[in-house]
C-alpha cells in the first residue's frame, strides 16, 4: 500500500533521510520509533508531501506522491493525517472542521457530509460535541476530532505523527483506543509515537530509525525482546528502564 | 476681539452634509476597491512566485513612498487624461491605489500571524492553496486583520479631505468655498473638524461592536 524507495532528503549538510526503504502492505499498522531527530516525522510527512524529497520515490497506494504529474490534492484525498498539535480550525465546530473538507474537496452533498461527521464522531465517543468549538475541548478530544476529520475523507491510509505527544498523560489512552479501533478496522496506519506499550501491543511492524536511517523493521515481539542493532538496544534500554 | 457668528453652519448645513456625504462616498468606495487589491497584492508578496512578489513588493514600497497629495495629483493630471476619469473617479482610484498598499501589508500580516498547522491540516485534506486560503486561511486572518483595517479605513477618511485639491467637492472643498463667500472660516473650520470626528468616531465604535461579535465565537 506504502512502498519507499530509496528517499534521500538533507537540509544543508544534515541528512534528514539518508537512503530510506520501506514497504507497508494493506492493513498493515506500522509504528516508527526512535529518538528525536532520527527522521521519523519528516518521513511521514514525506509520504503526503508536507515535506519534499531529494531523491527516490514513494508510492501510495499505486500513486507516485512526488511525481510532478501527480495531482497531489487527489492522492492527498487518499491519505488522512493525524498531527500532534492537531491543527483543527478554531472558527469552525466540531462537526464543521469534520465536514469542510469533503463538502469543498470530495463535493459531497451536504447533508450527507453532515450525517457522515455526525457518524464518526459518534464512534469517537463525541456525539454530544457536534457544535462545540476546539478552544472547548479538551486535547483527547480535540486529537478525536482531528481522527475523525481525516477519517471523513474516506482514506486509504491513516498517518499519525506523534499523536498522543501534546497530550495530559490521562488523555493519551482515549486517543491510543481510537487509533486501536481503527487498527482493528484493518486501515493501512504508519504511526510515529513514543508510546511503546502501543507499538508492542498493536502494531505488525516496527521500524526503528536513527540519524536518518532506517535500523531495524521487525515484528514487535522480536524488536522489544531481541533487537539485533547495537543502537536499538540502547534505545530500548533507554525508554524502557526509566 | 473676533466676534463669533455661528449662523453660518445652520444657514449652509446642506451644503455640509453634502460634503460629508460625499466624503463618506468616496472613502467607501476607495475601501471596498482597496480591499481586492490589498488581498491580491498581499497574496503576490508572500507568493513563492518571486516575480510576483517583487511586483507587489515594488509597488507597496512605491506608494507608501509619495505623498497622497502628489499621486492624487499624479492620478489626475497623468492618469486621468488619458483614461478621461474625471476629478471624482481619480480621487476614488487615487484614495484606493494608496490604501490598497496598507492594506496588503495588513492581509499580509495577518496571513502571516496564522499558525502553520492550518494550512497543512488543510492541504493534507486534499484542498488546493486556494481554497485553503479561502476556506481555511483568510476567514482566521479576517479576523485579526479586522481592527488594523478599521483604523486604515478611519485613516482613509481623514486622507480623502486632499481630494479637494483636485475639485472634488468633498466635506473640506465646500469648507473652502463656504469660507470664500461667508469669511467665517473659524466658525467653518471648527464645525468641519467636528464633523470629521463624529464620523470617524462613530465608525470606530461601529466597529468596536463587530469586533466583540467576532470574539463570541470561538
Amino acid at each position: 500500500m506504502i512502498r519507499i524507495k530509496g528517499v534521500k532528503k538533507s537540509f544543508g549538510d544534515l541528512k534528514v533521510l539518508n537512503n530510506i526503504n520501506l514497504e507497508i502492505p494493506q492493513s498493515n499498522v506500522s509504528a516508527i520509533i526512535g529518538p528525536s531527530g532520527a527522521g521519523k516525522s519528516t518521513l511521514i510527512r514525506a509520504v503526503n508531501a508536507l515535506e519534499d524529497i531529494d531523491s527516490g520515490e514513494i508510492i501510495v497506494d499505486g500513486v507516485s506522491v512526488h511525481d510532478k504529474k501527480t495531482n497531489i490534492n487527489k492522492i492527498r484525498t487518499e491519505i488522512g493525517f493525524v498531527f500532534q498539535s492537531f491543527n483543527l480550525y478554531p472558527f469552525l465546530t466540531a462537526l464543521e472542521n469534520v465536514t469542510i473538507a469533503s463538502i469543498n474537496v470530495k463535493k459531497t452533498d451536504k447533508a450527507e457530509a453532515i450525517e457522515r461527521g455526525r457518524e464518526l464522531l459518534s464512534s469517537l465517543g463525541l456525539e454530544d460535541k457536534f457544535h462545540s468549538y476546539p478552544s472547548k475541548l479538551s486535547g483527547g478530544q480535540q486529537q478525536r476530532v482531528a481522527i475523525a476529520r481525516a477519517l471523513a475523507m474516506d482514506p486509504k491510509v491513516m498517518l499519525f505523527d506523534e499523536p498522543t505527544s501534546a497530550l495530559d498523560p490521562e488523555m493519551i489512552k482515549e486517543v491510543l483506543d481510537a487509533i486501536r479501533k481503527l487498527a482493528k478496522s484493518g486501515m493501512t496506519m504508519m504511526v510515529v509515537t513514543h508510546e511503546m506499550g502501543f507499538a508492542k501491543e498493536m502494531c505488525d511492524q516496527i521500524v526503528f530509525m536513527a540519524d536518518g536511517s532506517i535500523i531495524e523493521v521487525a515484528p514487535p515481539k522480536t524488536f522489544f525482546t531481541n533487537p539485533v542493532s547495537p543502537r536499538a538496544q540502547d534505545f530500548l534500554s533507554k525508554v524502557l528502564n526509566h | 476681539m473676533y466676534q463669533a457668528d455661528w449662523s453660518v453652519i445652520p444657514q449652509n448645513i446642506g451644503l455640509l452634509l453634502d460634503g460629508v456625504l460625499l466624503t463618506l462616498q468616496i472613502s467607501a468606495l476607495a475601501l471596498i476597491i482597496s480591499i481586492p487589491v490589498g488581498v491580491i497584492l498581499g497574496l503576490c508578496r508572500i507568493s513563492k512566485n518571486k516575480i510576483l512578489s517583487l511586483l507587489a513588493t515594488a509597488y507597496i514600497e512605491f506608494i507608501r513612498g509619495v505623498p497622497l497629495l502628489v499621486l492624487l495629483f499624479w492620478i489626475f493630471f497623468v492618469l486621468g487624461k488619458f483614461l478621461q476619469l474625471g476629478p471624482y473617479w481619480s480621487a476614488v482610484l487615487g484614495l484606493a491605489a494608496f490604501s490598497g498598499a496598507f492594506v496588503a501589508e495588513i492581509i499580509r500580516a495577518g496571513i502571516e500571524s496564522i499558525p502553520r498547522g492550518q494550512m497543512e491540516a488543510a492541504r493534507s485534506s486534499g484542498m488546493t492553496y486556494f481554497q485553503a486560503m479561502r476556506l481555511i486561511i483568510l476567514p482566521q486572518a479576517f479576523r485579526k486583520m479586522l481592527p488594523p483595517l478599521a483604523s486604515q479605513f478611519i485613516i482613509l477618511i481623514k486622507d480623502s479631505s486632499l481630494v479637494s485639491v483636485i475639485s472634488v467637492t468633498d466635506l473640506t472643498l465646500v469648507a473652502k468655498n463656504l469660507i470664500v463667500t461667508s469669511f467665517r472660516s473659524l466658525e467653518v473650520w471648527t464645525a468641519v473638524a467636528i464633523l470629521y470626528f463624529i464620523i470617524t468616531f462613530t465608525l470606530s465604535q461601529i466597529i468596536r461592536i463587530f469586533e466583540r461579535k467576532f470574539k463570541l465565537r470561538e
